[in-house]
């Protein structure tokens, strides 16, 4: 181990050390660029955030071997970069969508999405408790502001609000989890611990009680029942574009940790968090997806479905296996894609007629044949329908569910999707078969938003029909793990 | 390398679907006409294969076959044999025709030939699939257009929820068939979805005795099976004209087929077990769904509740699991599938004239369309058996291998020969002759020559079938078809 | 002329249906080129089988003119045709028929096209059943002629009547005749179906000769039940479809309406063959398939026979409606075809059942010849006076001399009057079944004296009697057109009655090698 700081070490932060250069350059040009040109600073952060993406896939990618960089504080792997791009994609998509509204004029705004992706950035590849504390709040705190970024409307400020108290009372019982592990074993380093657990040295009853307390941190990021509640609020209350960073980037990052922490620390209790994540997927897509069955505000409802997919995610993890993780990777980035599509879509509807009830999407088809098409797409691919990305993630989940013995899960799963399909299918049937109210007009959008989201279509259709390659890379970040 | 046909035919519906998604919505004629064309292409191609299929080297032909996701040995493979060879040109023509009678559709077209192309390609994916995963992955992007082209287009006073109705059935069906299939894949530990990887799989008996219902009932839902046929009549008669001819005439196929490709044929001992009693299911549907079909008041609903009691018929076919049960279901999904768009074609253009479908209020058409009113009949007469038609060719057998394992059962079902006898009489003597109503008789005219070249084309192919079963290649097709499925069974 | 004498029988068989085909793509206006077109389509079936006749072999065993060709291999079905001598008649009576019932249509004036080529589809259907030596296609015809009847009689049937339905709808008369109809013969079918398909399974082969040989031998137990129940059921699945199509009472019941209802070339079709259809399956299908249970029950069949004899013949005197009063009668005279093959059938051979079997063929013939010679007299008189009650009639015998003339003719034919056809077959029936079932056979003598009662009944109803004063000057005696119709009859009529040796010959031989 070398202090030194060498080639390699610079190669696997690469990603964020372009983030940071990004952040200043965000804030360089916020002082410069006034009025209208503002809107550039989105344009800027996306294309930032397009480079480093080309980057990383071109230079960062890791040593076939998993190594340990920057004082073991961080892994330079496959499954770090795959979720990486997956942030930085979701932040990029973030961007364009928002700069067409005040908010997204703001350098404050962009900095903060960077910031955030930072942090998740570092929790995808942290490989020490210390570090990836310290990156859960780098995500955090950033987004707490951006949910209450609308400062004018009572429901943002409210949503920041509550989404700072929950979320710090979340991270406070993840931190006691770590200090019982740090306690027990004087270690931090992941994979150190997961030796200390097989070794006895720590007590089983404190290795499950600290289990329970990380993964009550962790459901709370992935907003898994119990710990869901918070969700709905706050995406309805947040800015549109935001509330699709929440539920998809945010979403991600808290998947990437779960995944790492369970495999790494904890393979020795398999059988226990198993049965513990089989449970909580159980009731958290079945609660999501009930109680989006009643929901009459679009963002509510899609705040309910993303809660119910995290649900179907966790099928995959907790089949325990290389094929469980890489398909939960791959419907983590196949929904990242999907979810902010839809997210965007509703969000350009919704800003554009001021209003997100379901009732006033009626007849958007023939207001907007265009954005209708990709909200069909969009919310098909959600439940989970062919040629859609959406289907073959989820064909995939339920695959490693029914390998790794959980076929009543997999029972639930296909269940839920047979509910989640209901309600999708009664947005598109306001959206196509209604007629829009009388002498509402044809609705145009911001072109570059239009594009972005009929690009994200596109994506979602070539990865439900070309999943090969993209499977691939899912399946190489998995075995990392293992 | 060979010209890949299937491949064409498989995906020409869903290029032009987004072809037409990239034309302007108003320009309504250029769309029809693209669509048109697309369709014809299709029929052509469809008919190439159905002719130049060699019947004598029997087998799957015509294969192609690309690796799609290597890591679980999922490929992209396709071939027809003779089973799946008349679906495909039923396909075809169901197409073909449905263009035709949708030419005059003017709320946006472009959304429905666009959606009903989509569809198109799920079906014919389905046909030819000789992956199992292959088969799922058409056999949804099948149904969701559904559920648009239904409640969009549809009839408005049913059309939400016959819509949502048929497509939750449907996935619920397919969800379930799902599992089983992984469920296949897992056990037989060959890490393939390929169908000939998983025929050798030699599944333990238990196993398939388990697993069967699953597989076999998913599936037999899109089939109508009683007791989940519910949903079928309803989404027949809340779905626009083209889309009940697709449905009725080529969904249920769909259903019935991959029954037979993924539970028959992947599970022969599950099959052996559970078809005593699946042929029970299958007469309930037969006598059943004649009876409710006499009892309606509705034109539709009528031909509805017949397309249950003849996917029963197939269904029975399948049941019998030897050669004339099977060879007789195999034409069944053919004739049945031409009859049924050529009736939901006619109850189409009576409604667009009349616009009520009450059986009381109707009479008198076959004075102001006559070509319409023979075309009905010669379907009507396929629909009850008659002799001569193609109904007659796929039912006998039928009737013979049901003899040759439950006879009583045929003795049962024969009852719904009579029973349909008498509403197709019902109908053509209240429908077409009578007298017309005063309301709307002055301004009801003949139909369009494209509306004519539709519906004679279907005639024609029924009547042909029905004369020369060899000369027409259909029953060939079949037997060699049936050939393969006796041999996964083990020659019973 | 090679090709035509090789392929003799398909081309008799299909030759209507492509006259139907190229009928179909004339323009529906060109009402004068369909019938005569239609007529001259008709009339070459006939010489067909006028040459048929003369090439055909009588004193050779076995089918003749036999054709046989791949159809349906998958069930071991295949288009097999050939004639023996009671087919051979039956053709005959059929291509004889057809082409005059045309003729008696030419005053058909709504949707002609369709009405022809319906026609030539209902000829071809008659044809098919006495041509077909393959069980399935002997159904498929046999299925396939309902088709056309059926519309012949919704469509172009008597405009008047109603008949109520259930729950207070009323539907017309016609529609509830052909509804009818279609119902019961097809209800009927259902167990020839059945039974057909059985055969089918447990012989493996739908071929007649073939079946003929080795259906009798048939040993084992099928389906649980030991063979003789399976062939008593069987057989009664045929008896019962085919005493419906005769029909025997008490199956009759749809013929009156169905007769009463048809346009009159429908019910000359109608009463001249297709009741035939059911008679010629008794022979051909019945006897030697079930030769044993046809033998047990002959006794049956031969009550139900002399039954519909004496109360077809009752029934037809109770009728006011002339229409009606014939539809009885042939009610009655088909009772004696089935007489007198329930008598070949007790006996199963020798020379009553070859006597017996005779004059059931003949009867058939004879019958298609009167009955449809009456049925056109009344359609003649109904169209000139548009009713068929014979209560309105009365004493036309001076306005119409030449009708009076030939009714006259045509009901003592009817009647049995020696010297005319009917009497040839009935004695040949009588004289069979007298020595099997005598007591049935006396019974049926005394119905035949109710067959003079109800045919002397409408004679005098019609023709004699005070004359009805509002047909003066109203009524117009018979025309050419119509007299060309029934001369033929009439002449065949009087050549039969002379001189039945070049027909009997013919059916003789055929019938002496059915046993």
């Amino acid at each position: 181990m070398s202090n030194l700081i060498d080639q390699t070490m610079i190669i696997a932060i690469l990603p964020e050390i372009g983030l940071v250069v990004l952040i200043g350059l965000v804030l360089l040009f916020g002082g410069i660029w006034k009025g209208k040109r503002l809107k550039g600073l989105g344009w800027l952060t996306a294309a930032g955030l397009g480079v480093l993406i080309v980057l990383s896939l071109v230079f960062a990618g890791p040593q076939a071997e998993n190594q340990l960089v920057w004082g073991n504080m961080l892994h330079h792997d496959w499954y770090g970069l795959v979720f990486r791009l997956i942030f930085m994609l979701g932040a990029a998509i973030t961007a364009i969508i928002a700069m067409e509204y005040d908010y997204g004029q703001k350098s404050e705004f962009y900095i903060l999405l960077l910031t955030s992706t930072l942090g998740m950035n570092l929790m995808a590849s942290a490989a020490d408790l210390i570090m990836l504390y310290l990156a859960f709040e780098t995500a955090s705190i950033p987004l707490y502001v951006l949910a209450g970024f609308l400062k004018r409307e009572k429901s943002s400020v409210e949503a920041g609000f509550k989404y700072l108290l929950f979320g710090a009372m979340s991270s406070a019982l993840m931190l006691f989890g770590f200090s019982l592990i740090y306690g027990f074993t004087g270690m931090t380093n992941l994979a150190d611990l997961a030796q200390a657990v097989v070794q006895g040295v720590f007590p089983p009853s404190a290795v499950l009680v600290s289990l329970l307390l990380v993964l009550i941190g962790f459901s709370f990021k992935i907003s898994a029942f119990p710990f869901h509640f918070w969700a709905p609020d706050i995406y309805q209350g947040a800015a549109t574009p935001i509330s699709g960073f929440l539920s998809t980037a945010s979403k991600a990052a808290g998947f990437s940790v779960l995944l790492r922490v369970m495999f790494v620390v904890y393979p020795s209790l398999t059988g226990q968090w198993q049965l513990i994540l089989g449970i909580i997927s159980g009731l958290t897509m079945t609660v999501g997806n009930i109680i989006a069955l009643t929901q009459k505000d679009l963002k509510r409802l899609l705040a309910y479905s993303s809660i119910a997919h995290a649900g179907y995610i966790l099928i995959g993890i907790s089949a325990a296996s290389a094929f469980g993780v890489g398909s939960a990777v791959f419907y983590i980035g196949t929904y990242l894609l999907t979810n902010l599509t839809a997210f965007g879509a509703v969000a350009l509807a919704g800003e554009k007629t001021g209003s997100f009830a379901v009732d006033d999407f009626d007849g958007l088809s023939r207001r907007s044949p265009g954005l209708a098409l990709i909200m069909l797409v969009s919310l098909l691919s959600l439940a989970g329908m062919p040629p859609f990305g959406g289907f073959i993630a989820k064909v995939l989940v339920f695959a490693a569910g029914v390998r790794g013995g959980m076929l009543w899960l997999v029972a639930v799963g296909a269940l839920n999707s047979i509910i989640g399909l209901f309600y999708y299918l009664i947005v598109l049937k306001h959206v196509y078969l209604y007629l829009p109210q009388e002498g509402a007009p044809k609705l145009t959008f911001p072109k570059p938003a239009v594009a972005t989201l009929a690009l994200l279509s596109l994506g979602i259709i070539v990865i439900g029909t070309l999943f090969s390659p993209w499977y691939h890379w899912a399946l190489n970040a998995a075995q990392n793990l293992f | 390398m060979q010209f890949p046909i299937i491949s064409v035919i498989v995906l020409t519906p869903v290029v032009t679907g987004l072809i037409l998604f990239l034309l302007p919505g108003e320009r309504k004629n250029l769309i029809r006409y693209t669509a048109l064309t697309a369709a014809v292409i299709d029929l052509l191609l469809s008919f190439w294969v159905y002719l130049s299929y060699d019947i004598t080297a029997g087998g799957y032909q015509f294969l192609e076959k690309f690796t799609w996701l290597p890591q679980l040995g999922i490929s992209y493979s396709v071939g027809v044999d003779g089973m799946n060879a008349p679906l495909v040109l039923l396909t075809g023509v169901v197409m073909f025709t449905g263009v035709l009678i949708s030419w005059g559709i003017d709320d946006r077209p472009r959304e429905f030939f666009g959606f009903l192309f989509i569809l198109a390609t799920g079906v014919f994916g389905v046909f030819v699939s000789l992956d199992v995963f292959m088969l799922f992955f058409f056999y949804e992007i099948a149904v969701f257009p559904m559920y648009l082209l239904i409640s969009i287009w549809g009839w408005k006073k049913t059309r939400e929820y016959a819509a949502m109705k048929l497509t939750l059935y449907l996935f619920i069906g397919s969800m379930v068939s799902l599992v089983g299939a992984l469920a296949m894949y897992f056990v037989s530990g060959m890490g393939s979805f390929d169908m000939f990887v998983l025929q050798d799989a030699n599944f333990s008996v238990a196993f398939q005795r388990v697993w069967f219902p699953f597989v076999f009932m998913g599936f037999a839902v899109l089939g109508g099976i009683w007791p989940f046929h519910n949903w079928s009549p309803d989404g027949h008669v809340a779905a626009p004209t083209a889309v009940s001819m697709f449905h009725a005439g080529v969904l249920m196929k769909l259903g019935a087929f991959a029954a037979l490709r993924v539970g028959i044929m992947l599970l022969p001992e599950g099959a052996k077990f559970w078809m005593p009693y699946v042929i029970l299911l299958a007469l309930v549907n037969v006598v059943y769904g004649a009876f409710i079909a006499m009892r309606q008041n509705d034109f539709k609903y009528v031909i509805g509740f017949s397309s249950v009691s003849h996917m029963g018929l197939v269904m029975m076919g399948f049941a019998t699991l030897n050669a004339d049960g099977l060879t007789g279901a195999g034409v069944q999904m053919f004739s049945h599938g031409i009859m049924t768009a050529l009736f939901f074609a006619v109850v189409g253009m009576i409604y667009d004239r009349a616009h009520t479908r009450q059986i009381d209020e109707l009479g008198g058409f076959a004075k102001k369309m006559p070509f319409v009113a023979v075309a009905f009949i010669v379907g009507g007469l396929v629909s009850m058996g008659m002799p001569g038609f193609s109904g007659f060719v796929a039912e006998f057998p039928i009737f013979m291998g049901v003899w040759q394992t439950q006879p009583w059962i045929a003795v049962v079902a024969s009852i719904s020969i009579v029973i349909t006898a008498s509403y197709i009489i019902r109908i053509v003597t209240s429908v077409f002759f009578g007298k017309m109503p005063e309301s709307y008789a002055d301004h009801i005219g003949d139909v369009a020559l494209r509306d004519k070249i539709a519906l004679g084309l279907l005639s024609a192919l029924l009547i042909l079938i029905g004369i020369l079963p060899y000369p027409t290649r259909m029953v060939p097709l079949v037997t060699s078809g049936v050939e393969n499925i006796l041999r996964l069974l083990g020659g019973v | 002329m090679e090709l035509v004498t090789n392929n003799l029988l398909t081309l008799i068989l299909f030759l209507p249906a492509v006259t139907a085909l190229v009928l179909a793509l004339i323009p529906g206006k060109n009402e004068k080129l369909i019938r005569w077109l239609a007529l001259a389509g008709s009339l070459v079936p006939f010489a067909l089988s006028v040459v048929l006749w003369t090439q055909f072999n009588a004193a050779e065993p076995g089918f003749q003119f036999q054709v046989k060709l791949d159809w349906y291999e998958a069930i071991n079905s295949s288009y097999h045709l050939g004639i023996d001598g009671i087919s051979l008649t039956m053709v005959l009576l059929t291509t004889i028929l057809t082409p005059l019932a045309i003729l008696t249509s030419f005053n058909i004036t709504d949707k002609v096209k369709a009405y022809m080529v319906l026609f030539m589809l209902l000829e071809m259907g008659m044809l098919g059943v006495f041509l077909s030596l393959d069980l399935l296609l002997f159904f498929v015809f046999w299925e396939f002629g309902l088709v056309p009847m059926y519309f012949l009689i919704n469509q172009w049937g008597s405009e008047k009547g109603e008949r109520t339905l259930w729950k207070g709808v009323t539907v017309k008369a016609r529609t509830y005749a052909s509804m009818k109809f279609m119902l019961y013969t097809m209800a009927g079918s259902l167990g020839l179906l059945l039974a057909i398909q059985m055969i089918g399974v447990a012989a493996g082969t739908f071929d007649l000769p073939q079946l003929f040989s080795i259906w009798k031998g048939v040993e084992g137990s099928f389906f649980g039940l030991d063979m003789e129940s399976v062939k008593t059921i069987a057989f009664w699945a045929f008896v019962i479809a085919f005493a419906l199509k005769v029909p025997v009472w008490p199956f009759h019941t749809w013929l009156p309406d169905a007769h009463t209802e048809a346009p009159t070339a429908g019910s000359m079709i109608l009463a001249g063959v297709l009741l035939k259809l059911g008679a010629y399956g008794f022979i051909r299908l019945v006897l030697p398939l079930y030769p044993e249970q046809a033998s047990q029950y002959a006794g049956v069949l031969a009550f139900l026979a002399v039954a519909s004899i004496v109360i077809g013949a009752l029934n037809s005197f109770g009728q006011e409606d002339f229409k009606r009063l014939v539809a009885y009668s042939s009610i009655n005279h088909m009772g004696f075809v089935i007489l007198g093959i329930a008598a070949a059938a007790r006996v199963g051979g020798g020379p009553d059942a070859t006597l017996a079997l005779n004059g059931a063929v003949l009867q058939m013939f004879n019958h298609g010849i009167s009955a449809a010679a009456m049925f056109f007299l009344v359609g003649v008189i109904y169209g000139r006076t548009h009713t068929r009650d014979m209560n309105q009639y009365g004493g036309l015998f001076p306005l119409v001399p030449v009708y009076g003339g030939i009714l006259i003719f045509s009901s003592m034919a009817a009647l049995g009057l020696p010297g005319l056809n009917g009497f040839v077959s009935e004695f040949l029936v009588v004289r069979g079944a007298w020595p099997v079932f005598s007591v049935y056979t006396a019974v049926g003598m005394i119905g035949l004296f109710f067959t003079g009662v109800y045919v002397l009944k409408s004679l005098k109803k019609v023709l004699h009697g005070p004359l009805n004063e509002s047909w003066q000057g109203k009524l117009t005696d018979i025309n050419f057109r119509e007299i060309v119709v029934v001369a033929p009859l009439m002449v065949l009529m009087l050549w039969i009655g002379i001189w039945p040796a070049w027909i009997l010959k013919v059916i003789n031989w055929a019938a002496g090698w059915m046993f």
